[in-house]
């Protein structure tokens, strides 16, 4: 055997070491014999007292100016506060950027302190251990399985059929209560997922605008214009009469019920949004939420009469019936069927005829 | 009469001798343990365990001290955190918000930000700390991957890691959603969506977690409780099993001279690895804390309190997020059927529930699947540069680019608006480029790889290039090579032969089919795909004929001019080390 696959290492102390070979190499005579571990060099702080006292003062500084960056935080703790002053400074608040800055400069400097330590003065001797086989020896293999069998057998599970079946049985059974369990994550009829198939929408309900509730007059609606909605019943009163909704309900009937309303040149307006039985004068109502995945579409460009969703960039025309023109989308923004009431106010004309927002496996059921 | 020496009466049960001598306070405390816990036995081998250096086995060490940042700031944030969807009137110090409406878990984000002094400090620290920690582990996969340190016996340590990765996105996602503001908000609206794009269970599965329709009262408790609890339980246990692996295995190492196979060859644990890897752990820590003072993230309060009905234009999830996002994005229109009467939403079903998941599988059989084309049953210790596994590094730069453009995808709004592009033509762009793109990628890196194996074969047959001309009596002009170090030479050849896998015989020596025969066909034309076009190391034959060339050259160059071996004109000879004095650390 040629003297090229005679790996040898050297010992800390330089004294070359053979070791055993724990895993089988099918390696040929390699090309360039192993020169072995390159022979130990001296940095200038193990032979330089100078330099030993310099890396020792360095440290020592490192570790005092960490000191007086933790004071300096505490200073800084009691000295500012954040309050409605969160832009003092650099579009930051004194406070956040004091702490920040004291409190990082403090912890990088315990690091650089310790990480020089060890770089310049501690025994950098770089030290050889040997490897051993992930895998155990193949007797102490032999004995688990020994014992393993030996205890297989003496439960005696395996020469009783019916114990073993019926105990797994048992066993994977109880994953019916733990799932069973979860079911009133969603509590009685709050399950029901027929709400998805209808909003809060119905018929002679006006449509307000969404965050001051006041009701549209169709003849104030300007070409052009795009009004984000609501309807009506969202902002309950003595006069409309409408219940005081709360909580989870309330949420849910505004996520459902956002609406867009925009004028167009009626002439523009395609068959597909049933100009003569939905709208009114160019006037057109569609669902503000998505057809995609759900969020509220408002970016509006009235020139293509286009409106993009701004999450996933779905892009609607709203003269042609909402119809899907870019993006991800692959259904139409549902439209509310509107009318004028006497005093010239928009109302619906009834509730969405189909499910708004994302769609869901049992959307064409409900 | 006679006195019993009562001092020399065994006072423990110990088995061997009791000592005389008197420890110190130190020793004492440790004996005291010892006779307890039994640590002396594991912390002997422990103490002084030798790990190798190389800045690249860092990276996984600043995902693992951003995820103790992680636990200290996220501690601090629960003492004043309310995750309720209660609805209160907001009267805090933040004058723009003063009077508006909001769930609970928003208001107390915004005492914590601007009524805490330090808390928006902890706030920001956690949330750049959790970009940190996953940007690391990213960072740190591709490092185990393009050098091969997924291999034999490490594999299913890759696959932790794997799980760590899904984790860690998956807590980031719970995490950044908790505020209850408009951002998060409209993130957890599109989550809805895609779960309702689940088949058959999806609706319910939709009701199940929101406590019944969007958005209801009941998600940000329970987000919270599985962003605290949940989540984290799990990701300390698999932080642990990774850890525990890695001590197990020993870290790999580069190979180099004196360091093989079966050695490991570095720093002792005590006390330079403790003294390095306790260092840096404040290093990051610090780094944070300075990024968390001076760099604004996430401003809940300009977005605002969640509101069903609005969002933001450019509404973009955290960049761990992006990926799937921009799949999302580039799904051509329309994709949606209705087979039976139920809906088959494949435009969010594909991006968001099939690839990604599919993406997270590939990765994590990686290992698996090179182990089985190679057939290699060997534990490997020494790291490969990413030239010598050309396809490996190949389909890793593939697989990076295809996440690459995803993400860009992701972000395809800012990138129309900031590059001033038509967000239509990037969309359109991308839906071709995500399947061509890492198949040129593919090609180029493997290609790339492969001259650089040929370049190594160079220097090693035919030395380096001085930059000396020299120029011959007939006035031709040749540059001089010279040979590189033995060091240099010897770690450049430190790498196995690629052996392609061919099938010896369909059928035994009975002449029977054999019955793997099929996939063993399948593995010998993986085998050569992956292994067939690399540049394999030169033959010490081949080698001592180039040596033996290049003296017969010089030999012939010998006496033209003054006697200069030319390693004067650079510095390579100083890269040897045996000839440099005084090494810097």
């Amino acid at each position: 055997m040629s003297n090229d696959n005679d790996h040898r290492v050297n010992a800390p102390d330089g004294t070359p070491v053979a070791y055993e070979s724990h895993v089988p190499t099918h390696r040929e005579a390699e090309p360039i014999p192993d020169p072995g571990l390159p022979a130990h060099t001296w940095r200038p702080t193990d032979v330089d007292p100078k330099a030993e006292k310099r890396a020792e003062r360095q440290i020592a500084a490192m570790f005092v100016a960490a000191m007086v960056f933790a004071v300096l935080f505490v200073v800084a703790y009691f000295s500012f506060s954040v309050g409605d002053n969160w832009d003092t400074f650099a579009g930051m608040g004194a406070s956040t950027v004091s702490l920040g800055v004291t409190l990082g400069m403090s912890l990088l400097l315990i690091g650089t302190g310790i990480i020089h330590l060890a770089r310049k003065l501690m025994a950098d001797h770089e030290m050889v251990e040997m490897r051993h086989p992930a895998a155990s020896p193949p007797e102490d293999r032999e004995a688990t399985v020994q014992a393993l069998n030996d205890g297989l057998d003496e439960a005696g599970i395996g020469r009783r059929p019916l114990v073993r079946n019926t105990m797994l049985g048992a066993v994977g059974i109880l994953g019916l209560p733990a799932v069973v369990l979860l079911r009133d994550l969603a509590p009685g009829n709050a399950l029901d997922i027929s709400k998805l198939g209808h909003t809060i929408w119905e018929p002679g309900m006006r449509l307000v605008r969404d965050v001051v509730g006041t009701p549209i007059l169709a003849s104030e609606v300007e070409t052009g214009d795009l009004i984000n909605a609501a309807p009506e019943a969202m902002f309950p009163s003595e006069e409309n009469g409408y219940p005081e909704l709360e909580g989870a309900e309330e949420q849910a009937e505004k996520a459902k019920g956002a609406i867009i309303i925009v004028r167009m040149d009626p002439d523009e307006l395609t068959d597909a949004t049933q100009p003569d039985k939905w709208t009114v004068d160019g006037i057109i109502c569609y669902s503000k939420i998505c057809t995609h995945v759900g969020c509220p579409i408002s970016l509006y460009e009235r020139t293509t009469h286009h409106v993009l969703c701004p999450c996933h960039q779905s892009t609607f025309d709203l003269a042609d019936g909402a119809k899907v023109v870019f993006g991800p989308a692959a259904r139409p923004l549902p439209q509310l069927p509107i009318a004028v009431d006497d005093e010239g106010y928009l109302v619906a004309q009834s509730d969405f005829t189909e499910p708004i927002g994302a769609s869901f496996w049992e959307r064409e059921k409900l | 009469m006679s006195s019993i020496d009562t001092s020399k009466v065994a006072t423990s049960n110990r088995t061997d001798a009791a000592t005389a001598s008197k420890p110190g306070p130190a020793g004492s405390l440790a004996t005291w343990a010892d006779d307890r816990l039994g640590l002396a036995t594991a912390m002997k081998k422990n103490l002084r365990k030798v790990f190798p250096d190389h800045w690249s086995f860092m990276l996984g060490e600043i995902a693992l001290w951003s995820f103790v940042v992680l636990l200290l700031t996220g501690v601090f944030l629960t003492l004043w955190f309310n995750p309720s969807m209660g609805h209160i009137t907001y009267e805090g110090s933040y004058d723009q918000l003063r009077g508006v409406g909001m769930s609970e878990s928003m208001a107390s984000t915004l005492h914590i930000s601007f009524d805490v002094r330090g808390g928006l400090l902890m706030r920001q620290m956690h949330h750049w700390a959790a970009a940190i920690f996953i940007a690391s582990m990213m960072v740190h996969l591709l490092r185990v991957a393009f050098t091969g340190a997924y291999r034999k016996p490490r594999e299913l340590n890759w696959v932790i890691g794997c799980l760590l990765l899904l984790l860690g996105t998956l807590e980031g996602f719970t995490g950044y959603s908790l505020p209850d503001d408009l951002l998060s908000g409209t993130g957890v609206r599109a989550a809805d969506g895609f779960l309702k794009a689940t088949p058959v269970v999806g609706t319910y599965m939709s009701f199940l977690l929101f406590g019944g329709e969007f958005p209801g009262e009941s998600i940000i408790p329970r987000l919270y409780i599985i962003h605290v609890l949940l989540i984290p339980g799990i990701l300390l246990a698999l932080i642990a099993a990774h850890m525990l692996l890695l001590v197990y295995h020993k870290h790999t190492q580069w190979p180099g001279p004196g360091r093989t196979e079966q050695n490991v060859v570095g720093f002792p644990m005590l006390p330079v690895y403790a003294a390095k890897a306790g260092g840096f752990f404040f290093m990051v820590f610090g780094v944070i804390a300075i990024m968390g003072g001076l760099m604004s993230i996430n401003p809940v309060w300009k977005f605002g309190p969640y509101d069903p009905t609005k969002v933001t234009a450019g509404s973009q999830p955290d960049w761990y997020m992006g990926w799937p996002d921009g799949l999302l994005r580039i799904i051509p229109t329309g994709w949606e059927s209705v087979i039976f009467g139920y809906t088959i939403s494949w435009n969010v079903l594909i991006p968001i529930l099939l690839v990604p998941p599919l993406m997270l599988v590939i990765l994590m059989l990686l290992p698996f699947l090179e182990g089985w084309i190679t057939g290699d049953k060997r534990d490997h210790h020494l790291l490969q540069r990413p030239r010598n596994a050309p396809t490996r590094t190949a389909v890793m730069v593939a697989l990076m680019t295809f996440y690459g453009l995803a993400w860009a995808a992701g972000g395809n709004d800012i990138i129309a608006i900031k590059l001033d592009l038509s967000i239509n033509q990037i969309t359109y762009f991308m839906r071709v480029a995500i399947f061509v793109g890492p198949v040129i990628a593919f090609w180029i890196t493997r290609r790339w790889c492969i001259s650089l194996q040929r370049h190594d074969n160079e220097k090693l047959l035919h030395g380096y290039e001085t930059g000396i001309i020299t120029r011959s009596p007939e006035g031709a002009y040749a540059e001089r090579h010279l040979p590189i170090s033995e060091t240099a030479a010897y770690t450049l050849t430190a790498r196995d032969r690629d052996e392609v896998y061919t099938v010896g015989s369909d059928t035994d020596a009975a002449g029977v089919a054999s019955p793997n025969s099929r996939s063993e066909k399948l593995r010998a034309r993986l085998s050569s795909w992956m292994y067939s076009h690399n540049v394999q190391k030169p033959t010490r034959a081949e080698l001592e004929e180039a040596h033996h060339h290049a003296e017969h050259e010089a030999e012939l160059q010998a006496g033209l001019d003054h006697p200069v071996d030319g390693h004067q004109f650079d510095d390579h000879r100083l890269r040897d080390t045996t000839d440099v004095p005084l090494r810097d650390h």
